[in-house]
């Protein structure tokens, strides 16, 4: 660049070499910390299946978020629409959950939930948040596949003669 | 007078050229790949349409990681070798970035209502983000703040190292937690026609965005120069009355 700037001093680079080494320091401490675990082990989004039944009594009554698998044929819709109910699995323990209103269109079988509510005394996880977890896996639809977006909305099925993981 | 302050110099500058060759050319690769990715290639066989927006969503969120990256290195660089360079890439980068930060969180959220259901929820990779997007907001206001420019450069040199920390974290918030959020696209995540689209998007993004942050800090050194040039001598002011005129009507 050669537009003229005006000399002017910046002080001693020594110092500022010092600052930036200060912050260095303090910038790597912090993302060791978080790196390490030490503060990453108490940082936990939800809970999945198997920690919620070791908690036993605790979950009860505290606001959790539940991770998981749907089970494949565990989904049941409530005749007005307004609630289901169905099983989330981390292949070694099941939940139960029942969530009101209204899935997001992606809900299906086989697909990753995270709920939010909280444990009830009779087992069944109760949630107000059904949100929807896919991965990072992208397909075109297979020959003669329709996506209709708005069908798949009514239904927890998924697409038509698909197979379920 | 220093050459900046003459009004319309009659040739642009070396770095005003390389920034919109660069911006230039991310427009066209940008207009290409977003045409493709809405027109040409197929949906998602679950997500129907609103996979196509990934194809900006990656290339901002990447983006934004390696703007981010270009302000630390210009941090460092300005508190190893201090010169007005380095301050006007840090200015610069630091100016887009929290650009780029805020549109990755608004394309996530409009493509998160339709896939997860929800706008936004707390998750290990939305938080990261959210703290980013907020350190680094507070350090381009900081610049705001502070009218010494050496002062400016100095503190806000330090506080861009301190607010990088988190920016590895952004990254790794997929692997190291469990998160709502997926995984980064890997070599197999899109086959051959979804792909294609974000071949292009995603050049073109970081090509745009460079030409941005060449011509901001051409801005930022501008800025400087008119900043620090020695105020002009004082001219007579004709309508003040002079002080012989004051004695004189004693």
């Amino acid at each position: 660049m050669t537009d003229p700037i005006p000399a002017r001093s910046f002080g001693s680079a020594k110092k500022s070499r010092w600052f930036a080494v200060g912050a260095l320091v303090v910038a790597g401490g912090a993302f060791a910390l978080i790196a390490s675990g030490r503060i990453g082990n108490n940082l936990v989004y939800y809970w999945g299946p198997t920690q919620m039944e070791k908690a036993g009594q605790k979950a009860i009554g505290a606001t959790i978020r539940l991770g998981g698998q749907v089970v494949p044929g565990s989904i049941h819709q409530d005749p007005s629409g307004r609630s289901l109910t169905f099983e989330v699995t981390d292949r070694h323990a099941t939940v139960e959950v029942h969530s009101s209103g209204i899935p997001p269109q992606m809900f299906r079988a086989g697909i990753g939930v995270v709920v939010e509510g909280t444990m009830t005394k009779s087992g069944v996880f109760e949630s107000n948040r059904l949100m929807v977890s896919h991965g990072s896996q992208y397909r075109p639809p297979k020959a003669g596949q329709t996506v209709d977006v708005q069908d798949q909305m009514k239904t927890t099925t998924g697409l038509a003669g698909e197979k379920i993981r | 007078m220093p050459e900046i302050l003459s009004p319309a110099s009659p040739s642009k500058s070396r770095a005003t050229q390389i920034g919109l060759v660069l911006a230039g050319l991310g427009v066209v690769l940008l207009a290409i790949g977003v045409y493709l990715g809405l027109f040409v290639s197929p949906p998602d066989a679950h997500m129907g349409n609103v996979v196509r927006i990934l194809y900006v969503h990656v290339p901002t969120a990447v983006s934004t990681l390696g703007t981010f990256t270009v302000a630390f290195v210009a941090a460092l660089g300005f508190l190893w070798r201090p010169s007005w360079k380095f301050d006007g890439v840090l200015e610069a980068s630091l100016e887009v970035g929290v650009l780029l930060a805020l549109m990755t969180c608004a394309q996530g959220s409009i493509w998160a209502r339709p896939t997860w259901g929800v706008w936004w929820d707390w998750d290990p990779r939305l938080t990261t983000t959210a703290v980013m997007l907020f350190s680094f907001g507070g350090v381009l206001a900081l610049r705001y703040f502070v009218d010494d420019p050496v002062r400016r450069a100095m503190w806000s040199a330090v506080a861009t190292i301190v607010a990088y920390a988190d920016v590895p974290v952004v990254h790794f918030s997929v692997r190291w937690w469990s998160s709502l959020h997926q995984k980064q696209l890997t070599g197999t995540s899109l086959p051959g026609p979804l792909k294609t689209p974000l071949m292009l998007t995603f050049p073109g993004m970081l090509l745009l965005v460079s030409g941005f942050v060449v011509l901001r800090a051409k801005l930022a050194m501008r800025r400087r120069a008119t900043e620090l040039a020695p105020p002009p001598a004082a001219e007579p002011n004709p309508v003040a009355p002079t002080p012989e005129a004051v004695e004189g009507g004693r």
